[in-house]
């Protein structure tokens, strides 16, 4: 089953504060570019899914996945996908499975989010949403809150260290220079991380991803079709999505996201590869704490050992496993519902070797990992080159 | 209004928030003598309730202790009446909110009551009729208050915060009412008027004509009706909007000053308004022997007074260990600066 | 955010959030705060009764909030935790009282507290803190 469909354009908006721009334009050049990128024509695609999580709430917007199709002048089906900050990630697996099945040859993914319109605190209760708003929300916990509740167990349980934490930032920060679209290009140290504004002991501002605005846009379609477009196929070669409780205090474990173990699970037994076979990936690092997380859940490294790992430089871009060459959720910015189709976008990249200054030699395998909420979604998706 | 000797406090309990200001630190910031201020008010410290605190959450507390000690399911309680004048709502009661939490059920009577600090005594006046009269089996009457003192007015050494709460019944008394009585009168002394955060008092008129005549009063109705002398009682609890007030009181009335010693809550605590006399009395109860006296008399300004006569049983030994006492509150504190107490307070505007 | 002031949406949780009543299932005696709609280890086999729970516990995990959502910006810093109850369930709550004692493992009792306010004309939320003894 594996092997029959395929990514064969990208787009991706300057991530960033764009005060002077909506929603819709976002969106827009997005598309644009990755049709543009696939070369292929807007009369061409068959069906959209938009990833995005909240416009309801950040521009009092629903229905935006018609109102797309709409400015594109396109009346094909167009269906919005939500999972929190899973959304992009899930809106190309709703892609993937529709080429797959044979009902759709060319599928544009888009994924957008506009969050700078509202101020930090209502920023910050929307993105809430994404928790248990009945047994989370309304004790005041936050986003950062439930992440700094996995990292101090984390800390508890492995005795992960503050500098640990703060060396994922130091590392995607540093990549985030070698990417043009990234919103945060510059780099920062640890002592910069460790003396940052507390927002959630033991997380502060810089071990945060940032309130982003931003779009990114794939084109995924059938083999036969992508055979017609490039000789540069880039294979989706296995994708997992996974649930749990949105609640976090309703999990097993703290100190793990099950739901990315299972999602990774199911994509890498549809790839039929295993964790040391990949070459790059972007994972899903809201929090710092996430990434040494998610290190572990995919299998890169033993459980309890993701902060070592790090520390070792094992996921530098001239490491064993490069993590986040895109500069991450942390530094490349985080508009939530973008988030999982520019991952997608940075692996179809590097596996095309087109990834610049970032660019990991050699890359032939590629991970997606795309969480939602404080883990109750993970998106998982591998893909290979064809060449 | 004498009784039956029969009805009487099944279960009392109190609570006192655990955060503590001292006299020195509000002097301070106003540039007063401090010691002046402790030797004329006989206050030290006062207790005021956490920014997530109120009244509905003080009477809570108080009033799961005073179950606790009473034994009882929360649906055998007949009726809810909370004193106070700082409900967290001007119209919705405070009331069903305690019985909500305490899981009540819906078969129960309830009301808000205001008289400046004596409502809670009304309140429990009001449940000692109902089970004397037998329309109810228990009745809970609390008085609370997150008490206002307007920023470097006087009242601010002393306006505090706390509750106790006493179930009132006739089965397994711990204390029986004996008798009580009441003086009122239309004695503006104190008074907040809607949409005001800080009450506004008469200063020096509050002592002879409304606190003095008025705790006075009632005292003697309630000797005249039993037929007894001040000085029969073991315990004595007066109001306590400082020290001074209740210390002359009862020289007034002949009353030695040690008899004060028990429920002398307001040095270490302050004036918790409709909290005041009644966390005097848990107190008491806490150190009261089987068959003693005690004689408790509240006072509300506007004016009125609820004095009662209340005789101590055997049971209280044994009740006294099923909830914390006021003492336990007493140590449980953290001192806070003027900075902190006037965030918590709410008294920082935008 | 207007779903916090839906007065409908609070009432029908006062009974959980004011005195702590969660579920247990019949079948499997898993206990359950929140109580759950369904028992997720037996689904239609099982069989959910009201089960009143003590409100004592230990901090399982804790965070210092510093940037609060709206609604909480004046209560900063405030204290988020899981708390492990006796009975076995995990509830996620804020931890009040001297935190000088706070720890992962500190014993905690719940008390009755306001959870928030909405704004200064709506109503006010009350619930269960947890607080260090």
């Amino acid at each position: 089953m594996a092997k029959k469909v395929c990514v064969v354009g990208v787009g991706l908006t300057k991530f960033g504060e764009h005060w002077d721009r909506g929603f819709r334009e976002l969106a827009i050049e997005a598309g644009v570019k990755a049709i543009e990128d696939a070369g292929i024509s807007g009369k061409d695609i068959d069906a959209m899914y938009i990833g995005n999580m909240s416009g309801g709430r950040f521009i009092g917007q629903e229905h935006i996945a018609s109102l797309i199709a709409g400015e594109l002048g396109l009346n094909i089906p167009s269906t919005r996908v939500e999972a929190a900050c899973a959304s992009g990630g899930l809106a190309v697996r709703q892609a993937y499975l529709a080429v797959l099945s044979g009902k759709h040859d060319i599928v544009l993914v888009g994924g957008v989010e506009k969050m700078t319109d509202l101020s930090t605190a209502d920023v910050t209760t929307t993105l809430a949403g994404a928790a248990d708003q009945e047994w989370e929300g309304y004790y005041g916990a936050t986003f950062p809150g439930l992440y700094a509740l996995m990292a101090r167990r984390h800390m508890y349980e492995y005795g992960t260290t503050r500098e640990q934490l703060a060396l994922v930032a130091v590392k995607n920060h540093e990549n985030a220079t070698k990417n043009p679209i990234a919103q945060y290009p510059f780099r920062i140290t640890v002592e910069d991380v460790i003396n940052s504004t507390p927002v959630a002991e033991p997380l502060n501002l810089l071990d945060c991803s940032p309130i982003t605005d931003g779009a990114a846009a794939v084109i995924v379609c059938s083999e036969e079709v992508a055979k017609k477009l490039t000789d540069k196929l880039v294979y989706i070669a296995g994708s997992g999505h996974a649930t749990d409780t949105l609640a976090l205090h309703d999990r097993e474990s703290l100190t793990e996201i099950k739901a990315t173990r299972l999602a990774a699970k199911m994509a890498y037994e549809e790839a039929g590869i295993r964790p040391r076979d990949v070459d790059v990936a972007e994972v899903h690092d809201c929090f710092t704490i996430a990434e040494i997380m998610a290190i572990e859940d995919l299998g890169f490294v033993e459980k309890g050992k993701g902060g070592k790992f790090v520390e070792d430089g094992e996921t530098k871009l001239d490491g064993s496993i490069p993590v986040n060459t895109s500069g991450g959720l942390k530094a490349c910015g985080h508009p939530v519902g973008a988030t999982g189709v520019k991952q997608i976008s940075e692996i179809v990249l590097q596996l095309r070797g087109e990834a610049g200054e970032r660019q990991v030699k050699d890359a032939r395998i590629g991970l997606a990992h795309n969480v939602g909420g404080s883990g109750a979604t993970a998106v998982v998706h591998i893909l290979e080159r064809g060449w | 209004m004498k009784l039956d000797g029969k009805v009487g406090i099944v279960g009392y309990g109190c609570y006192v928030p655990m955060y503590r200001i001292k006299v020195e630190e509000i002097a301070s910031v106003w540039g007063e003598d401090a010691s002046r201020i402790k030797n004329g008010l006989l206050v030290e410290e006062k207790a005021i309730a956490g920014d997530d605190e109120d009244t509905a959450t003080i009477a809570v507390e108080a009033a799961r202790n005073a179950i606790k000690r009473a034994s009882i399911a929360p649906e055998q309680i007949g009726a809810i009446y909370v004193g106070s004048e700082s409900h967290p709502y001007v119209v919705k009661p405070t009331a069903t909110i305690v019985g909500e939490a305490l899981g009540v059920g819906n078969d129960y009577t309830a009301a808000d009551l205001e008289f400046a600090c004596k409502a809670g005594t009304a309140g429990i006046q009001m449940c000692l009729g109902l089970v004397k009269a037998g329309m109810i089996d228990y009745g809970l009457a609390i008085g609370a208050d997150t008490a206002q003192g307007a920023p470097g007015d006087a009242l601010e050494y002393t306006a505090a915060s706390g509750g106790a709460a006493f179930v009132i019944g006739r089965k397994d008394v711990l204390a029986k009412v004996l008798a009580t009585a009441s003086f009122s009168s239309d004695t503006p002394d104190f008074w907040r008027r809607p949409f005001q955060h800080y009450p506004r008092h008469a200063a020096r008129f509050t002592g002879a004509p409304a606190y003095f005549r008025h705790v006075g009063g009632a005292v003697n109705f309630l000797l005249e009706e039993m037929g007894m002398k001040a000085n029969e009682f073991d315990h004595v609890v007066f109001h306590m909007p400082n020290g001074k007030f209740p210390l002359r009181m009862a020289k007034m009335l002949g009353i030695e000053k040690d008899k004060l010693e028990n429920g002398f809550v307001v040095s270490k605590v302050g004036n918790t308004y409709s909290g005041s006399s009644l966390l005097g009395l848990c107190a008491t109860l806490d150190k009261a022997k089987p068959g003693e006296l005690i004689l408790l008399a509240s006072f509300g300004s506007g004016a009125g007074s609820d004095a009662f006569a209340i005789e101590v049983t055997e049971l209280i030994e044994e009740k006294r260990e099923l909830a914390p006492t006021f003492e336990y509150y007493l140590n449980r504190k953290v001192y806070v600066s003027y900075a902190r107490y006037a965030k918590m307070r709410g008294k920082l505007k935008e | 955010m207007p779903h916090r002031s839906s007065v409908p949406l609070a009432w029908r949780r006062f009974e959980a959030r004011y005195r702590l009543v969660g579920n247990r299932c019949a079948n499997c005696g898993t206990v359950y705060f929140p109580p759950k709609a369904i028992c997720p280890k037996c689904r239609r086999k099982g069989k959910l009764e009201k089960c009143q729970l003590k409100g004592e516990g230990k901090v399982y995990s804790y965070t210092i909030i510093h940037a609060a959502p709206s609604g909480f910006e004046k209560r900063v810093p405030y204290c988020i935790a899981i708390i492990e109850l006796d009975e076995g369930p995990r509830v996620m709550g804020e931890v009040v009282g001297d935190l000088a004692l706070l720890d992962i493992g500190a014993r905690v009792r719940a008390v009755f507290r306001k959870i928030y306010e909405d704004g200064e004309d709506g109503i006010i939320h009350y619930g269960l803190k947890w607080e260090l003894v």
